[in-house]
């Protein structure tokens, strides 16, 4: 109120601050009062716009027109509306000292009826009320304040305080770009920046052209300052250094500090740092109780997986199960058409033929084996051909004539390689698998020789070709044929005559090396892994195991002569060689022994998968040299089979067990009964043989028949063959294809069976020599090359090729046997079903049979019964004659 | 549980079927036909592998997920069924 006159300004001053818009919205709209009157500032600030009149109301003036400040305007109600007329019956009435005389103009030209009092408690326009003068204002300002409030507020919207009596929402209104305002600091911007002053100029120079290429010529010219004298421009300007004044600095006195620091040095050095490393781990897999298990197996979760899971699994099972996806077509797709191939290809090829006219013309082939090491070398034993009565007779004579093993070569076949020579005629021999240079043969005394024959095993070894060309060289030389020397090797070792068989020794075999024998005929570990033990069959009903190793006592040295060229392996057992176990064969239906033929064992050499590497290290020894190691250091063998087949003179096939019991009562160990006997052939058995691909399925060849037989099946056999057309006389499966087997013939032929092919006959039949064959020995030699050996009863032995399709196994072969082998079993057990079944029934049809009713059983009832059905049956055949009239009809009597 | 019995019968008498092993998601075995050695170390190396397995066909494409594995070798084939929190193995011997 004091300051009236200096806070209203005229109109025209409130005009021209309208007028201007000011480049500083910012400042703050606060209570800020007077200062900036002065000042051009804000239209809402002190300037009232044009058409707003501050005007100063007295207290008396409000109660007239009842706006009191506070009571009936208010700061949020400010506006009144007040009559024209009243202004003007006021201003009438108080003249002067009424407040709107200022404005008394004004209010008369208002063109409207009534006008706006604003309070102003802010004193915004300089006084604390203001009129509109115009309506258009008097409207503005009464809307909504929203038009007048918003500028308020874009004012203090850049600013966080807020008027005090204004609660608006906080709108956020991102600032605005405003103009560049320089205070200074391009200057030195613009100082730094390098700009050019004046435009470039440019300057173009340019010859002409024609002096382009112009002749010249080269002039001396003296250097030597010297000729400038002489008038000689100088040829050269030396600018010489100098001192110059203006560029010396006076160094002035500097303020240098110094701080005394310690120097940081960084230094290190390499030590050996021992630090621990896992050097190995011990862990065991994590595993969760039992109970926790369970516990995880009940949850609902598990049930829907499992549940889920099933189909898939059984898709996939199915599939793997319907077809073999990864199953190679293609490699296999050439098997099949070569087998329908040539058919002349499909014989036994002659590939040479050994006979010695010296050793074995007219003498019998007894056994043939070929060497396991030197391919292209095989051994004969030759015998007499004579009877028992004639050998006694030619006794004299047969003694001197020495008993021979003759051993072959493919490079010669005329002249043997090597003779080995017996006691007496051998009847079997076998070549130690591991130790080729050991044979062992078998008497026809029944005495049991050992060859060694290392010294010569070069000599075979090297024989291919040189021995011809040495032969060569001699008939050369004498002018004359001379026969190559062939080396007689004398028998090592024989067995004492009182311990060995007492009839001939019908067959031998060497036992695996993957275990040993005790003497109570259980299967112990060998230690050694090499061969030695034999075991011997012969005609007199034993069966005997020998072993090639000194028996424990030997404290005495004998002084045995040494006789020259004899091998010293086996001196321990000459002539005191005993079998370490004795079996006598009895027969288990009748008395008497069985007199075994042939025998074979469960195990085969080379076949040691479930046989355990031996416990402890191999103590060192040479074959045979070795001392029996004492039954306690020995452990025994459960998986191996001590089972073994005999084929017998009489034709019986019989399965028994080396194994030994102890006899509780006699405290003797009991030699076991045979498990299993059957007779199926009607000669003495000639090959009894396993399937080398199935251990279990036994080949047994006598008579004139063969039958095929599975270890275990005791009820019948796989096969039995019908009767041949001629005896059979030797066997022998195929080393290559299971469902093979070849057997010889007395009138020389050679049969060739195949299982898969047909049953019932051979594949192939024939004629290799015309004796008698008596043995076949098939033999792989190379991977192309497959040979058979034939002997016979001449004394000669063919060497014949198997042709391709019998010795190549069809890629489904083997399952084929099996399943063969398979099938028959069922067979039998089917049969045997079949026929305790059909058994069964037929004591249930006798029995009922004999339980019919027994009124009718009287004889004479029956006779009676008998009796009336005759005569039924006479009117009845009568009365058909008459019918047909054959018989005339009875005329009645007269 | 009988219901988890049968299914495992199932499985079991197909043709060739050596094992069924069930593992949970640790890969700790809960449930085997095999014996303890064999069934350990088949669920741990199995376990591992469908891991692996699994996540490289997440990371080929999130979307995606392993529903059935089978490896196959000479002498048998290893199928398994992944799930959130089990596994199911089974070994069998397709060509008899």
């Amino acid at each position: 109120m004091a300051d009236a006159e200096k806070r209203s300004p005229t109109p025209s001053e409130s005009r021209k601050g309208s007028g201007k818009k000011s480049p500083k919205p910012d400042l703050p709209a606060t209570k800020s009062k007077q200062s900036h009157l002065t000042i051009p500032a804000h239209n809402m600030e002190g300037i009232p716009p044009k058409d707003i009149v501050p005007l100063f109301m007295a207290t008396k003036t409000q109660e007239i027109f009842s706006c009191i400040c506070d009571e009936h305007v208010t700061e949020d109600e400010p506006f009144k509306l007040i009559k024209k007329e009243d202004i003007i019956t006021d201003m009438k009435m108080r003249a002067a000292i009424s407040d709107f005389h200022p404005v008394k103009q004004i209010v008369l030209d208002y063109p409207g009826e009534t006008l706006l009092i604003s309070y102003d408690p802010d004193f915004k326009y300089g006084q604390n009320f203001f009129l509109c003068i115009t309506e258009e204002s008097k409207n503005k300002i009464i809307q909504p304040e929203t038009p007048e409030d918003e500028e308020v507020t874009a004012a203090e919207g850049a600013v966080v305080g807020k008027a005090p009596g204004e609660d608006e929402v906080y709108v956020y209104k991102p600032p605005e770009a405003k103009d560049w305002i320089p205070q200074g600091s391009q200057v030195e911007v613009e100082d730094e920046m390098v700009m050019d002053t004046r435009p470039k100029i440019k300057v173009r120079a340019s010859r002409v052209r024609r002096e382009f290429g112009a002749p010249f010529k080269f002039k001396d010219r003296d250097a030597d300052p010297a000729s400038t004298d002489q008038g000689l421009s100088a040829s050269y300007l030396s600018c010489n250094s100098y001192s110059d004044k203006n560029y010396t600095l006076k160094k002035a006195e500097l303020d240098n500090a110094v701080q005394a620091v310690p120097e940081l040095v960084d230094g290190s050095s390499q030590t050996d740092w021992k630090h621990p490393v896992n050097a190995s781990v011990q862990y065991e897999p994590r595993s969760i109780s039992a109970e926790e298990a369970k516990a995880a197996q009940d949850t609902p979760e598990f049930e829907e997986f499992v549940k889920d899971a099933l189909p898939r699994f059984e898709l996939a099972l199915q599939q793997n199960i319907i077809m073999d996806v990864f199953f190679d077509d293609w490699g296999v797709l050439g098997d099949e058409d070569t087998n329908f191939g040539s058919k002349s290809d499909s014989h036994l090829k002659e590939y040479q033929s050994f006979t010695d006219l010296q050793y074995s013309k007219d003498k019998t082939v007894t056994c043939v084996d070929w060497h396991p090491m030197i391919k292209g070398v095989m051994a004969v034993s030759c015998c007499q051909r004579l009877s028992f009565d004639e050998r006694i007779d030619q006794a004299n004579r047969l003694l001197m004539t020495p008993s021979l093993v003759l051993i072959w070569s493919f490079a010669d076949p005329i002249h043997p390689q090597l003779l080995l020579e017996g006691p007496d005629d051998i009847t079997c021999f076998k070549f130690c698998p591991t130790n080729p240079n050991i044979v062992a043969g078998g008497c026809i005394n029944g005495q049991l020789v050992l060859w060694d024959i290392t010294e010569y095993a070069d000599k075979l070894t090297s024989s291919r070709g040189s021995a011809s060309k040495a032969n060569q060289k001699k008939a050369a030389m004498f002018g004359e044929e001379l026969a190559p020397e062939t080396p007689t090797v004398r028998y090592c070792c024989v067995s004492a005559i009182e311990h060995s068989h007492r009839n001939v020794i019908t067959s031998l075999d060497w036992i695996p090396d993957h275990y040993e024998l005790n003497r109570l005929g259980q299967a112990v570990e060998n230690r050694m892994c090499e061969i030695c033990q034999l075991m011997t069959c012969g005609t007199d009903g034993h069966v005997m195991i020998w072993d090639t190793r000194p028996p424990k006592a030997t404290g005495r040295e004998q002084p045995a002569p040494e006789v020259l060229g004899v091998s010293q392996a086996f001196k321990h057992l000459d002539l005191s060689w005993k079998p370490m176990i004795k079996l006598a064969m009895p027969k288990t239906d009748s008395s008497g022994d069985y007199s075994p033929i042939k025998f074979s064992m469960a195990e085969r050499q080379g076949v040691r998968d479930h046989v355990p590497l031996p416990s402890g290290g191999k103590p060192e020894a040479g074959a045979g040299m070795a001392k029996i190691p004492s039954a306690k250091n020995q452990k025994p063998l459960d998986c191996i089979s001590t089972r073994y087949f005999l084929g017998t003179e009489d034709g019986e096939v019989v399965c028994t067990d080396l194994k030994m019991e102890k006899d509780n009562e006699t405290g003797k160990p009991n030699v076991p009964k045979p498990s299993w006997v059957v007779t199926p052939h009607d000669g003495p058995v000639c090959t009894l043989q396993r399937n080398p691909f199935f251990n279990d399925v036994i080949l047994s060849v006598g008579g004139w028949t063969f039958g095929l037989w599975r270890d275990g099946v005791t009820n019948g056999a796989i096969l039995q063959s019908a009767c041949a057309a001629k005896l059979y006389t030797a066997g022998h499966w195929s080393t290559t294809r299971p469902a093979v087997f070849f057997l010889g013939t007395n009138d020389g032929n050679v049969e060739v069976w195949d299982l898969l092919d047909r049953t019932h006959e051979p594949l192939l039949v024939q004629n290799v020599t015309a004796a008698q064959v008596t043995q076949i020995v098939p033999w792989v030699v190379s991977k192309k090359q497959h040979l058979i050996a034939v002997s016979d009863n001449v004394g000669t032995l063919h060497i014949l090729e198997i042709p391709w399709n019998l010795r190549h196994p069809s890629s489904s072969e083997k399952s084929g046997v099996q399943a063969y082998f398979d099938r028959e079993t069922k067979r039998i057990e089917y049969f045997d079903r079949r026929a305790t079944m059909r058994a069964n029934q037929r004591t249930d049809d006798n029995k009922k049979a004999a339980a019919k009713p027994t009124d009718q059983n009287s004889d004479e009832n029956l006779a009676e019964e008998h009796k009336a059905e005759y005569e039924a049956f006479l009117t009845l055949e009568k009365k058909l004659l008459q019918e047909l009239g054959i018989v005339e009809e009875d005329k009645p009597e007269i | 549980m009988s219901e988890i019995e049968e299914t495992i019968k199932r499985i079991q008498s197909h043709k060739g079927v050596i094992g069924i092993i069930i593992v949970n998601n640790e890969g700790i075995p809960i449930r085997t036909t095999l014996d303890n050695s064999t069934t350990v170390q088949y669920a741990g190396l199995v376990h591992q592998l469908t891991m692996k397995a699994r996540s490289t066909v997440r990371d080929i494409d999130p979307q995606n997920d392993l529903t059935f594995l089978r490896l196959r070798s000479k002498k048998h084939e290893i199928m398994v069924a992944p799930d959130k929190d089990y596994l199911l193995i089974t070994i069998q011997n397709p060509s008899e």
